[in-house]
């Protein structure tokens, strides 16, 4: 089959149409070995954002001179994080504990920063985005900056009730795909307290280098929406339907985080 | 309601209801632990399986798992329960039915009599007594076909669904997808899109443009956008040409209430697609989808397991006789399935019981990056569900769903399972592919090449808007 390696592939003009695993030859019925071996690392990058822990360190050195607290849920470790999403929804005593202590003046803003679903996200992205938010938060009261592990978006709600917030936002590593492992969304609730449905947020989604939002065009639209939020008592559904242009909530969208 | 009690030697288990005995009765999965409703051991977990062997089935419709007065999925499964069918089983213990549906008198013919008479806890509760082996080789028994534009479910076939999901709607993107698709001859049971925004001039586009390429090159098989039943009722009042209409279904009244449906909108959907006469060959018009967990994410499981909650979301289906139902069966995500194990046996487990109720029944063969499976694991599954004859699977490019963002199987495995099984598509695809000389004289796919019939198809996505 000399032929093959002469002949234009059939696919070249279409490839561009779409970022899918087209037109990827055959080996008898099987796809070609480097085909396989792609989609191999590519799943093996997604597990490995997903399995990798958070250096929060790192994440509070890029903070000088803000006050960081560092908590953890009640998940105790990686398997029970993924088994037990109830458990990645609540604080650890300790963590509990610290919060309590910590808890002086209200403030507006609480920022929680959440490895989620791809501590790569969080540890590739989370710092720019968050000093884009603080550079343009400048006229609320910011509350401590939290670094949690083990966490789903929710523990965000017990965080920001403890630390007398009026809105949270907790900014996290979401689910990995195979063409993207480092994807942050940030999701936006106002009076955060335990129970809050996530019909109640507004998320951003996407956050990433791959084609996704930069960090100045994410935290652009999340002051939007923080003002909006704060002048009218509320995120969510509600937000949005009378916005237009805030993205509301997929509730599947979190319940994959 | 009576509480059962199973002595095993010195040791007693006591489970408080029915809905516990089954519960603790399943196979070990994580959704039932993230209910609290698993088996504390796996002692107790044989134990229940004892006394579940005992059980009479007439027992089910003495006793709901989901109360009759505040659900009305249990209301259909009792009202529309056929005692005529059911006479042959009637005296038998769900021990006693395991033993009926491995025998030699359980043959296709007495399978699909028997279909109307086993309700979906009956189903369940005898799958949780069989092994993997017992799921396939009963399942393969089962035959039940459906039809619209080409006959799905005969024996020696296997058909499947082309899923061109783009992240965008793309329509060429989507166009190009399609074609890929029909290049290894994958789009008999449906042609079906995921619209990554479900707004309904948005749906309506993607649909026009399917049916397009349906008619240009006039491919004996369907098209579907997966929006939500009542987009496609105001599709279809808009003129859109409707094939099959779509909607997630699950087990329990208060689980449909979360995905904003009840019997009300589906009879009215139903109606309406049949009221366009669209099918050529038959008149199945729906498509449904469902998933172990679905009613726990909801807060509606009313603490009975996940397995038969999917099996009650059965009977919602049969209701309207689709034309295919599939679960979902790793999409999910480890809260409910934790691996491919889980994953495996629930995917078997799905086909079965929806086989035994009589539905055609299919599959996604999928994962997630955050479960503990890979595409070996997916291979083994297909490579089971083919081996129970399961009416059609789910393939994408390359197996990574780039809206989703799962992984499910390739159009190249529905090569492997041609090849390895001699499973073939429907007979009218089969009979297009052919028209079309996209088959060598071997009954292999041919490969696309710059001069081969196939690449005419290519001048579509050139042309799509």
């Amino acid at each position: 089959m000399t032929d093959s390696l002469t002949a234009p592939d059939p696919w070249g003009p279409l490839r561009h149409m779409t970022p899918a695993r087209i037109g990827l030859g055959r080996a008898g019925d099987a796809p070609p070995l480097k085909t396989v071996l792609d989609f191999q690392f590519a799943h093996a990058k997604a597990r490995d954002a997903v399995h990798a822990a958070l250096d929060t360190e790192a994440i509070a050195a890029a903070f000088p001179g803000r006050a960081i607290l560092q908590v953890k849920s009640a998940a105790p470790n990686r398997a029970a994080y993924l088994r037990r999403p109830d458990l990645g929804r609540q604080l650890d005593p300790d963590s509990r504990a610290l919060l309590e202590a910590s808890a002086g003046s209200a403030c507006d803003v609480v920022f929680v920063i959440s490895d989620g679903l791809s501590a790569t996200a969080v540890r590739d992205h989370a710092v720019p985005f968050v000093q884009a938010c603080l550079e343009r938060f400048t006229r609320w009261r910011i509350g401590p900056l939290v670094i949690a592990t083990q966490a789903r978006v929710a523990l965000a709600d017990e965080v920001g009730a403890l630390l007398g917030a009026r809105i949270c936002a907790s900014v996290i590593g979401e689910r990995p795909g195979l063409s993207v492992a480092d994807s942050l969304g940030v999701y936006l609730t106002y009076g955060p307290r335990v129970g809050r449905r996530d019909s109640e947020r507004n998320c951003i989604s996407n956050i990433h280098p791959h084609g996704g939002l930069t960090s100045a065009q994410a935290a652009d639209r999340l002051l939007w929406l923080t003002g909006e939020a704060l002048r009218r008592n509320v995120t969510g559904v509600a937000l949005k339907d009378d916005g237009g242009e805030a993205p509301f909530l997929d509730a599947t969208v979190v319940n994959g985080i | 309601m009576a509480s059962y009690v199973s002595a095993i030697g010195n040791e007693r288990f006591h489970f408080p209801d029915l809905a516990a005995l089954l519960a603790a009765a399943s196979p070990r999965r994580s959704g039932d632990e993230l209910a609290g409703i698993a088996a504390n051991s796996d002692s107790e977990r044989v134990a229940a399986r004892f006394c579940l062997a005992d059980l009479p089935l007439q027992t089910f419709l003495d006793e709901a798992v989901v109360p009759y007065e505040s659900d009305e999925v249990t209301r259909l499964i009792i009202d529309s329960h056929d005692s005529l069918a059911f006479a042959p089983i009637a005296h038998l213990t769900v021990g006693g039915f395991r033993d009926w549906l491995l025998s030699y008198t359980a043959d296709a013919p007495a399978l699909a009599a028997l279909a109307p008479g086993v309700t979906p806890e009956m189903a369940a509760a005898v799958s949780k007594l069989m092994r993997n082996q017992d799921l396939i080789a009963a399942a393969r028994k089962c035959q039940v076909t459906s039809a619209f534009r080409n006959t799905l479910g005969l024996p020696g076939r296997l058909a499947s669904r082309l899923q061109p999901n783009h992240p965008t709607d793309d329509l060429k993107g989507i166009a190009v997808s399609c074609l890929d698709g029909l290049m290894f001859g994958v789009g008999d049971a449906v042609i079906g899109v995921n619209p990554a925004s479900d707004s309904v001039p948005n749906c309506m586009a993607i649909l026009e443009m399917l049916d397009e390429l349906r008619q240009q090159y006039d491919i004996p098989t369907q098209t579907c956008v997966l929006t939500h039943v009542t987009n496609a009722l105001q599709m279809m009042e808009r003129g859109a040409p409707v094939d099959l209409v779509f909607q997630s279904v699950a087990g329990t009244q208060a689980a449909n209430r979360g995905f904003g449906i009840d019997l009300a909108v589906l009879d009215e959907a139903y109606a309406a697609a049949l009221g366009l006469k669209r099918g050529t060959i038959g008149q199945n018009v729906m498509y449904f989808e469902t998933g172990q967990g679905a009613a726990l994410s909801a807060n509606a499981h009313h603490g009975v397991d996940q397995q038969t909650l999917e099996a009650r979301a059965y009977a919602v289906a049969r209701r309207y006789k689709p034309l295919i139902v599939n679960t979902v069966v790793g999409f999910i995500g480890p809260e409910y399935l934790y691996d491919g194990k889980q994953i495996a046996r629930a995917g078997l487990e799905d086909h079965f019981c929806g086989k035994l109720m009589g539905l055609p029944m299919g599959a996604d063969v999928c994962y997630t990056n955050h479960a503990e499976a890979d595409q070996d694991d997916m291979d083994t599954l297909m490579t089971l569900l083919t081996a129970a004859g399961v009416t059609f699977l789910i393939a994408v490019p390359g197996a990574d769903d780039i809206m989703l963002n799962y992984q499910s199987l390739s159009f190249h495995d529905m090569l492997y399972l041609r090849s390895t099984f001699g499973v073939r598509g429907a007979p009218e695809f089969e009979a297009w592919l052919e028209r079309m000389d996209m088959v060598s004289p071997g009954g292999r796919l041919r490969e696309l090449s710059p001069q081969g019939a196939g690449a005419r198809l290519l001048a579509f996505a050139k042309e799509t808007r």
